[in-house]
């Protein structure tokens, strides 16, 4: 079980060397280098991954339900004129390692809003989700917004939110827990990077437009203890669709 | 059968906040001091810039076993059902002064004492119904000397606007006078903040940047703020916030005197035969252990200090310890801190990097700092522009009903406006009432079997009516520095667990309606000690640390004076 120690891309491409790099560039056309690190971290998967040539080993969703959130968060941020989105950011494989850890207690959630997500397509547009065009996607995503979907265990709002929120997590949060690859939802926002001081010189180039994104991970610095899941997996999440826990302090 | 170990002279429950300041004035006049803390320690090593842990899954705020195993229990009224949720507790040294944003306000002269200035101005009849509010025992003068104290022993950035009764318009005009300037000089302001300041000045308000317990400069060995962006609900990497875990617990060690005991749960108060308190009762990697001390001082969060008291009970206090009045949950409150207003400018506010104790403030409807005879309700709100901003809260930003929540319009919207949004931050007078309350869950307990607190809370009119009024503020702000949409938040129902909790061991002089005496220690037990939000009886409209280090100091400081009576 990987979640029990998450390891940084550089512990990873240290301890691994080339070969995990290597296997993983036979998988995608175009592989990140916190691709290739996920794929070195599970020596088995990068065996699988490298044998298949076909698609990576998702760590605790089934093929099915993997192949299905893909199918959803690629239209909750699609790649478009404004560049590449979820699915790019790798959102779907940052939702399936955290519900192995700190979101362990929405995989049930997860299995169970999928499974009701794709009966309720063959229902009410005749297809399987995947098989429907975009525009009926949306208009079937919008169905479970507005809570309207039917055969969900409570309602389909709850998880539709729930599903959004970890998308956005997945899109923008810190490529050490496996999502915005390449940095592509920092860069979306026009967030310039992790920083450990940012001087009043720094704020005025920010100011002036001339500050360069800074493509790095928090755990990039050496100054930092990792966080392991042990850290983060007490209760869940508790922020998925308010934001930050508390205003104020 | 609990171990019992050596005596003390005194003994601290909780190593936040508050009792953090209290062991070093203990300390430094020679008694023997042990502080016992639920939580472990954590150095700046632990405080990653990373808004994944820190923000969305709730650490370091959520790694505190105990605090998580007690989450406290919320309803609105008496009638209603009250369930479990989230809590802002954080066991470690240093407690939540960890990573608090550490705005670091000292309270106006109207906050001690809202019941006489009321009357006074404008009569008995505009207190609000059924508020149990009482002036504090003591004014703005008495704690004024620890105020300062603080300031420097921790470290406090800021703006004077009043020392010595000279006002100096860079600062608040209305603060109470101080004897001297800040020990560093304000967080810096940004081109946002300027603009912000100039569009004050433009309404005829007062604009001024706020006081911080955060280096703006290098201080006793520590680093200035690196503006990083991770400081909301984020431990400091370089030391440049002044938790107590960096100032006064490190000086408390190095006289001698001091030993901090962590990974100890404290589960009861103990008395002897006379009613004092004899020494507590914890557990520590499942054993228990029974300290014994002259003294005892509770310093938990406001949740922890009630909960622990209610759950000593005895033959000489069967209610709880300190609770023969029946005085202990009462004149609870969450500070006023939410209905934020929030604004979408038509250019990049550059707000990426920075914290939310930067930022630029307007005092000008605070308190009773403006006449409120023409509106029907008393005190008010400090108005806040601050910096924080982070990637995953950002995506989660209003849409002003410009787009959907997802898909690509959303995603234009967005890569246009992340950095376009601004939300206030507006805290207002918040006053007690009879039917706002803690007592035991008589249902919901921890997995020791001791029951969690029950809050029954809510806001009343005149917390709303200030929510009303202090958005209607913050819309002009906004709009004179050319915001050009506005939503405005709910003003307020429900009041939840909350990091600003006040009340349910409050000071005063009267007995009857109070549980600790002005010196902050209990009425009915000479030598029990309250200290942290739960002796105060006003909120203000500005952040509670300040004061509780003060009082913890002053607390600390009648013990050493006393400590021939109090230790017998």
């Amino acid at each position: 079980m990987s979640e029990l120690k998450i390891f940084s891309r550089r512990d990873l491409l240290r301890g691994a060397g080339a070969v995990g790099t290597a296997a993983l560039a036979g998988t995608t056309g175009a592989p990140s280098t916190a691709d290739a690190a996920v794929a070195a971290a599970e020596p088995q998967a990068a065996v699988n991954a490298s044998a298949t040539l076909t698609r990576e080993a998702f760590e605790n969703l089934t093929a099915v339900e993997a192949d299905l959130l893909e199918g959803i968060v690629e239209r909750l941020i699609p790649s478009d004129a404004t560049g590449p989105g979820a699915k790019e950011a790798r959102a779907a494989h940052y939702i399936d390692r955290a519900l192995g850890g700190a979101l362990a207690s929405s995989k049930p959630a997860y299995t169970a809003g999928l499974a009701a997500l794709d009966r309720y397509a063959q229902s009410s547009r005749g297809k399987r989700f995947l098989e429907l065009p975009d525009r009926d996607k949306d208009s079937l995503l919008m169905d479970c917004e507005g809570g309207q979907a039917t055969g969900f265990t409570g309602s389909s709002a709850q998880f539709f939110g729930m599903v959004l929120g970890h998308t956005r997590q997945g899109m923008f949060g810190d490529p050490y827990y496996g999502g915005n690859a390449n940095f592509v939802g920092w860069d979306l926002i026009g967030y310039p990077g992790v920083r450990t001081m940012v001087t009043a010189t720094d704020q005025r180039s920010l100011e002036a437009g001339q500050m360069k994104p800074n493509h790095r991970s928090a755990y990039d610095f050496e100054t930092f203890n990792k966080a392991t899941a042990k850290d983060d997996s007490h209760d869940g999440d508790h922020s998925a669709h308010t934001g930050d826990l508390a205003h104020g302090d | 059968m609990a171990t019992r170990l050596k005596d003390t002279d005194v003994v601290v429950i909780g190593l936040g906040a508050a009792g953090g300041v209290a062991v070093l004035p203990l300390a430094q006049a020679g008694l023997e001091v042990i502080g016992l803390e639920a939580g472990g320690a954590m150095t700046r090593r632990d405080f990653a810039p990373d808004e994944i842990r820190n923000n969305v899954r709730g650490w370091p705020m959520l790694s505190s076993h105990k605090t998580n195993q007690e989450a406290p229990t919320v309803r609105a009224t008496a009638s209603a059902n009250a369930v479990q949720g989230g809590h802002p507790m954080m066991n470690a040294i240093g407690g939540t002064s960890l990573h608090y944003w550490a705005q670091h306000w000292r309270l106006n002269p109207w906050d001690f004492k809202v019941k006489s200035e009321t009357t006074r101005r404008y009569g008995a009849s505009r207190l609000p119904k059924g508020s149990t509010v009482e002036d504090w025992p003591f004014g703005y003068d008495e704690i004024e000397a620890y105020y300062d104290k603080i300031e420097y022993e921790l470290g406090v950035s800021g703006q004077a606007g009043n020392v010595n009764g000279k006002i100096d318009p860079r600062g608040n005009p209305f603060e109470g006078p101080r004897t001297r300037d800040y020990p560093m000089p304000p967080l810096r302001w940004t081109a946002f903040h300027d603009k912000m300041a100039a569009a004050a000045k433009s309404l005829g308000w007062n604009p001024f940047p706020g006081p911080a317990a955060i280096n703006s400069r290098s201080y006793q060995n520590r680093s200035g703020c690196g503006y990083h962006g991770y400081c909301n609900t984020g431990g400091c990497h370089v030391d440049a916030k002044n938790s107590t875990a960096v100032t006064t617990i490190p000086r408390a060690q190095a006289t001698g005197h001091f030993k901090a005991v962590t990974g100890a749960t404290v589960t009861q108060i103990n008395v002897d035969s006379q009613g004092r308190a004899s020494g507590v009762t914890y557990l520590a990697n499942g054993e228990e252990f029974f300290q014994p001390a002259k003294a005892v001082l509770v310093a938990g969060f406001t949740y922890e200090n009630s909960r622990l008291l209610l759950l000593s009970k005895s033959a000489a206090f069967p209610k709880g310890l300190a609770n023969n009045h029946g005085q202990v949950g009462r004149h609870y409150f969450s500070h006023h801190q939410g209905a934020p207003v929030t604004a979408l400018f038509p250019f990049d506010l550059k707000a990426w990097y920075g914290l939310p104790a930067q930022g630029v403030a307007v005092d000008n409807f605070a308190d009773d700092n403006w006449d409120h005879s023409k509106v029907d309700f008393i005190g008010g709100s400090n108005l806040w522009a601050m910096s924080d901003r982070r990637p995953i809260s950002a995506s989660g930003m209003n849409t002003f009903g410009m787009a959907p929540n997802w898909g690509s319009q959303w995603k234009a919207f967005i890569k246009e406006n992340a950095d376009r949004v601004h939300s206030s931050y507006i805290q207002k007078t918040t006053l007690p009432y009879e039917d706002n309350f803690l007592d035991l869950d008589p249902v919901v307990k921890d997995p020791l079997g001791l029951p969690v607190i029950r809050i029954t809370a809510e806001y009343k009119e005149n917390e709303r009516k200030i929510a009303e009024h202090s958005q209607e503020q913050m819309e002009k702000w906004y709009r004179a520095a050319g915001a050009i949409q506005i939503a405005k938040a709910p003003t307020g129902g429900i009041m939840g667990a909350s990091t600003h909790a006040y009340g349910g061991t409050r000071m005063g002089d009267n007995p009857d309606t109070n549980v600790v005496n002005r010196w902050g220690m209990s009425h009915e037990v000479p030598n029990l000690g309250v200290l942290g939000a739960s002796v105060m009886g006003t909120s203000g409209a500005r952040n509670p640390t300040h004061t509780v280090q003060a009082l913890a100091w002053r607390t600390a400081d009648h013990i050493v004076k006393n400590w021939k009576s109090i230790a017998l």
